[in-house]
């Protein structure tokens, strides 16, 4: 039996552990931006690619069109909506208390492409939205009754896990049936925008929705870390967090407004991308525990890592062309999804 | 050290939605350092009690005094202060060790008041609980008996003077019964808490309980020492038994049950 001492001491050995994993993690996807910044459809090589990066005056128009307009956008946007996604996963996961929850897999993400959906072939969207955020905002309003509809099933039925995924595959059937009903219904050049949000893809990125996106991440992280030991709490049941001095709706609403920012703005930038909201939780958790203080960056982290590489990957799975990165994930996520499915007795 | 504190429960209605499962439920003082033990049928409102008690259910109407400080008036924050509510298990599958499990529960919310915490307050708590040796296992590796004491060390850390456990011995074998039980008797008198646990042992409540409190349709059926309120007439009346409460040969109290005088509900 180990004395006092030696639990205080392992613990913070396991802390320490832990923020070196952080660190790692960092390291490891500035590896993978740059892996992904270097390649892609036109070849260049390194050390034009280096010398358009550092004196973009001297270089080559469409070099420097290559590398400061679609390289580097889509490279820090793979990264960017990885950590959105792995953010917002890793808090649903928590506030549902559900290991399948993800805004993937319930319907949210559904919901922002319904909504972006509306405002590309509609132009319908809420009085007094500028026209360049029609979309965003669309998608966001979406997410976010989707989001709370979640959140009220969840507390109908008692947090019962079958119950609530059930009602998130329903939520994506429909929302995905409504926007089939809006590309039925849609023109040929909307229909042609429209498909590109089914798929999810980086390729439409640029410095404005990237630089949003990042905002958007550096405000959600540290808002979502501030609840990190109540979030923590949670995952002890709601009546003991409760009892713990926890605002539980109050914590739960909060959360659920970080979700929907997060994977609506995802969703109206580069589309619906599968699984990593699931898949980068799972992982975190291995990794990091359950202590949100880790649990959560750990989460993000490990989204940014994975959809990095599945940039990476979508750029050569075919010579000269660039896969949407959305049908990458959805190949490796589906396997996973069935793994934790079958892993899991539910309830 | 004992902290002289009282908890007085007056008039006290609570439920869900609208329907109310205490109907004007009154107990009088609950004083430090005492373990009552809280019994009645399923249905009853034992479990609803302590969550109106807590503040996880809202109540309508009475008050929940302690020490002259009306509880039902106080924020969540602010009666986790006072009061620590253990519902009787965990989610299964929480990836967190015992040790992180005891600090989130201190540091689930802050009190600007409170002592701060020292790490080495957990490993000293779980050394008294005679747990410290699963400071670094998980929780969801953990066995029904042990998942109690840490739910016990998540209480105790936020030093709480009113202590509502939930059916606390349901999942447990013999050993641990005894064991929880003892440990709660200890701390409740070494620390001057008010130790309020759901039974539905009536023997163990016999054995271990300072007092008894017994609950039917959520009202008070009777209050006082274990012996006096366990009688074949409360067994009667509140259980619909015929049973007997009959002394061994070491003088313990014991509870035997004859028949049935309904069928159950």
């Amino acid at each position: 039996m180990p004395n006092a001492a030696s639990a205080v001491s392992a613990y913070r050995r396991i802390v320490r552990r832990r923020a070196g994993l952080i660190a790692l993690l960092l390291a490891a996807i500035f590896i993978a931006l740059l892996i992904d910044f270097t390649i892609g459809p036109s070849g260049l090589p390194w050390r034009e690619l280096w010398l358009t990066l550092t004196t973009p005056a001297s270089a080559d128009a469409t070099v420097r069109v290559i590398v400061w307009d679609i390289r580097l956008p889509s490279a820090l946007m793979a990264a960017l909506v990885g950590m959105a996604l792995g953010l917002a996963g890793a808090e649903m996961q928590t506030i549902l208390n559900n290991p399948l929850a993800s805004p993937f897999t319930l319907g949210v993400s559904s919901a922002a492409a319904f909504g972006a959906s509306l405002a590309i072939v509609l132009q319908l969207g809420v009085p007094g939205i500028p026209d360049a955020w029609l979309i965003a905002g669309n998608a966001f309003l979406f997410a976010m009754f989707a989001a709370l509809l979640l959140d009220v099933v969840a507390r109908w039925s008692g947090m019962n896990t079958s119950g609530v995924v059930l009602f998130g595959i329903a939520m994506v059937f429909s929302f995905n049936a409504l926007v089939s009903l809006v590309q039925f219904l849609a023109s040929a050049e909307a229909l042609q925008s429209l498909v590109f949000w089914t798929m999810g893809s980086l390729s439409r990125s640029n410095w404005t929705t990237a630089g949003v996106l990042a905002l958007a991440v550096a405000v959600a992280m540290p808002l979502a870390m501030r609840q990190s030991w109540k979030l923590t709490a949670l995952r002890l049941g709601e009546d003991r967090a409760a009892s713990f001095g926890v605002d539980v709706r109050r914590v739960r609403v909060a959360a659920l407004a970080r979700v929907s920012l997060l994977s609506a703005l995802a969703v109206a930038f580069v589309g619906t991308i599968g699984f990593i909201g699931l898949v980068a939780p799972h992982i975190a958790r291995r990794l990091f525990g359950e202590d949100h203080r880790f649990y959560l960056p750990g989460s993000a982290l490990v989204g940014g890592l994975i959809l990095s590489l599945a940039s990476v990957v979508s750029k050569n799975l075919m010579p000269g062309v660039v896969v949407p990165v959305g049908i990458v994930t959805a190949l490796v996520g589906i396997p996973f999804f069935v793994a934790v499915v079958l892993r899991r007795q539910l309830p | 050290m004992t902290r002289q504190a009282a908890l007085d429960v007056h008039d006290l209605n609570a439920g869900y939605g609208r329907q109310d499962v205490l109907h004007g439920l009154s107990i009088p003082s609950l004083v430090a350092g005492e373990v009552t033990a809280l019994l009645g049928p399923n249905g009853s409102g034992k479990s609803t009690l302590l969550k109106a008690l807590a503040g996880l259910v809202r109540t309508r109407g009475g008050s929940v005094m302690l020490d002259g400080q009306d509880m039902t008036r106080l924020g969540v924050g602010e009666r986790a202060r006072h009061m620590v509510y253990l519902p009787q298990s965990l989610p299964a599958a929480v990836h967190l060790r015992v040790f992180e499990s005891v600090l989130v529960a201190a540091r689930a919310s802050r009190d600007a008041l409170a002592p701060p915490l020292q790490l080495s307050d957990i490993d000293r708590l779980l050394a008294r609980l005679g747990i410290a040796h699963l400071a670094l296992h998980y929780l969801d590796a953990l066995s029904g008996g042990q998942k109690q004491l840490v739910g016990l060390a998540q209480a105790l850390i936020r030093q709480p003077r009113v202590l509502l456990l939930d059916e606390p011995l349901s999942a447990l074998d013999l050993n641990y019964q005894f064991h929880v039980m003892r440990l709660l008797k200890q701390e409740t008198q070494e620390h001057g808490l008010i130790s309020v646990i759901v039974l539905h042992d009536l023997n163990v409540a016999l054995q271990h309980a300072d007092r008894a409190v017994m609950i039917q349709h959520g009202r008070l059926h009777a209050q006082g020492a274990p012996a006096d309120v366990i009688t074949p007439e409360s067994l009667a009346a509140v259980y619909g038994v015929q049973g007997r409460v009959e002394a061994c040969s070491r003088g313990l109290r014991q509870v035997l049950i004859d028949g049935l005088n309904e069928r159950p509900r």
